[in-house]
């Protein structure tokens, strides 16, 4: 018969145990073993869809816009134009959802978070490693798209190659209030009702499809205080190679804002939810 | 092993009085011991073992575990301590030693020293067959001893199961005991909560019952026993006629019928030594007594006859219903 404490003591030992150096990684590991299991379900949203607006929209509308001489940047297709959009939205799509939604589901649903909340790991620790997971998320996300917009012949500059991290830097500034969201609802409904009234709308409204000029100005005042519009911003002029060194301070400087309010409002929503 | 003194938990309720969970708990665990919190859904016993595995800050009160502050060094204790929760909280998504590997990161554990103690482990929980299997495969009553075979990864000292056997079948509670058993020999302590009498019975050496939020009565199970009830319980059911009025016929024939149905506090319990009684429940009638024959005897030389009649011996249930008034079973 095996026993269960270390063989030379009659009590079990507890010398070895102890908090793990970098806890964070813990939990990414937990969630990079789990995503092994999963990533073919992520695809769909992650990666064709983006592909598929970006080949419906751009192709088809962007010969009707081409031909319109509404050319939204001058000696530019609108199929270039939209590529960059697209990139930040795309990055906005997986922070917000991998965040609010997953983070409503380990708390609530299939709960996930009850395992390392009862470890050595702080609420804080958990929040980092799923939020370094989505983080992982979204730069793969973003390097898929943009390589095959890249291979399509649609980046014209070598900044183009700091569009994937600028995306990552958008997706972030999502992902971070989105978990603080996550695990505060009560309800599924809230969850669903932020994507429905916030990611939507940002969608359609900050320069993805269109130039934001071409909005009311009400409509433009909001995209400009939202972040996707700095990341939209940020990923066309770059992929353009059009990017005043102040702009991009200006547009990096407002989204590691919004990432770091987000992130202290997550830090105190997942101590008072994980531990009460 | 623990020590709590006052223990308060309030939630905050929207726009409303706060809600108490825990009003004022003191307990001492002692280290080798089985000990049991017993009481009804909503008494309180989730919420205490929550504070003692350090995942919920007590409102009011101090809590020591392992010798230390749980307000202060809460990481600390839950990497000496292990968790068994009501609802498993494994990954049914991952395989069996999968789980075993996230839950061995979380206490800072290396892969090879993992491993090793996963094949160890899921021998004690007799599942070394189902290793690669994916959780969400195994029946209720292995997940459990999963549950708590996981919770021994960081070899505690201290484990707290909450509800170990709700939900299962009788055999796999059995197994379950079994198994129990035989940490306690090992000599881990164990705390876990129950609102079975006879889970409390087999496995605790000594329990609190909480009702409301605060510790009605301590001790072992016998104590518990002889302190509120007789050696025997004689049910009666009768087929026919009001159970108030047969209870008062048959409290006749006791030396000093007292008040059922309302429930005295503990201390006025006790000192009225109120230990031959009858209590009136919605289908019988039980009779403490020592001699339940005897009782019997009288009862059917008095012509109060039951349709049924059956001695046993007292059980914490009895206790439970002493001392609140109600039975566990709602």
């Amino acid at each position: 018969m095996t026993t269960l404490a270390a063989p030379a003591a009659p009590v079990p030992a507890t010398a070895d145990t102890s908090v793990p150096p970098r806890p964070a990684l813990a939990e990414l590991s937990y969630r990079m073993l789990l995503y092994r299991r999963t990533w073919r379900r992520t695809l769909i949203m992650s990666f064709v869809n983006p592909l598929l607006f970006f080949a419906g929209i751009g192709i088809g509308l962007g010969r009707l816009v081409d031909h319109s001489g509404g050319d939204p940047l001058p000696g530019v297709s609108y199929l270039a134009y939209l590529a960059p959009g697209l990139l930040a939205a795309t990055a906005m799509q997986t922070g917000a959802l991998e965040s609010g939604f997953t983070a409503y589901q380990s708390l609530r649903m299939r709960p996930t978070y009850r395992a390392p909340a009862a470890s050595p790991l702080s609420p804080a620790d958990v929040l980092d490693g799923h939020l370094l997971f989505n983080g992982f998320r979204i730069l793969t996300s973003c390097l898929a798209f943009f390589a095959v917009t890249a291979a399509a012949g649609l980046a014209r500059s070598p900044w183009a190659l700091l569009a994937p991290f600028a995306a990552l830097l958008t997706g972030l500034a999502f992902a971070a209030p989105f978990f603080a969201g996550g695990v505060l609802a009560t309800r599924q409904g809230t969850v669903q009702g932020m994507f429905r009234f916030i990611i939507m709308p940002l969608y359609l409204f900050s320069g993805t499809y269109a130039p934001v000029s071409r909005f009311p100005e009400p409509v433009r005042i909001l995209a400009y205080a939202l972040p996707l519009w700095h990341g939209v911003q940020l990923c066309r002029g770059l992929t353009f190679g059009t990017l005043s060194a102040p702009a991009a301070a200006e547009h990096v400087g407002y989204l590691l804002a919004v990432t770091a309010a987000g992130y202290a409002f997550a830090r105190h929503a997942y101590a008072a939810r994980l531990h009460d | 092993m623990i020590e709590a003194r006052g223990l308060f938990k309030r939630y905050p309720s929207r726009g409303g009085e706060p809600f108490t969970a825990v009003a004022g708990i003191d307990l001492d665990v002692r280290p080798g011991e089985c000990f049991g919190l017993l009481g009804p859904n909503g008494a309180g016993k989730s919420t205490t073992m929550r504070m003692i595995g350090c995942v919920s800050r007590p409102t009011a009160g101090s809590l020591s575990i392992l010798g230390l502050d749980a307000a202060v060094h809460g990481a600390a204790i839950r990497a000496r301590i292990g968790v068994v929760p009501q609802d498993d909280a494994l990954d049914s998504e991952l395989t069996v030693a999968e789980n075993f590997l996230v839950y061995g990161r979380y206490f800072g554990l290396g892969k090879r020293v993992i491993r090793e103690r996963t094949t160890r482990l899921l021998e004690f929980a007799q599942l070394a067959d189902k290793a690669d299997q994916r959780v969400d495969t195994l029946s209720g009553g292995m997940r459990r001893r999963l549950a708590i075979a996981r919770a021994m990864i960081n070899e505690p000292v201290l484990v707290l199961l909450d509800e170990p056997t709700t939900g299962l079948d009788p055999q796999a509670r059995h197994v379950l005991w079994e198994r129990l058993f035989r940490l306690k020999r090992e000599g881990v302590t164990l705390v876990l909560t129950t609102h079975y009498m006879d889970e409390a019975e087999q496995l605790c050496d000594r329990l609190v019952v909480i009702d409301g939020g605060q510790v009605v009565d301590a001790g072992t199970p016998r104590e518990l026993i002889e302190r509120h009830c007789t050696r025997e319980v004689l049910e009666l059911r009768y087929d026919s006629g009001d159970l108030a009025d047969l209870a008062a016929r048959v409290r006749g024939g006791l030396a000093q019928p007292t008040e059922t149905g309302a429930a005295p506090s503990p201390g006025v319990q006790q000192a009225l030594a109120v230990r031959e009684r009858v209590e009136i429940l919605p289908d019988r009638l039980l009779y403490y007594t020592d001699d339940g024959e005897a009782a019997l005897a009288d009862i059917h030389h008095r012509a109060l006859s039951p349709a049924t009649a059956l001695v046993r011996r007292a059980t914490l249930e009895d206790v439970f219903l002493a001392l609140t008034g109600r039975t566990l079973v709602d």
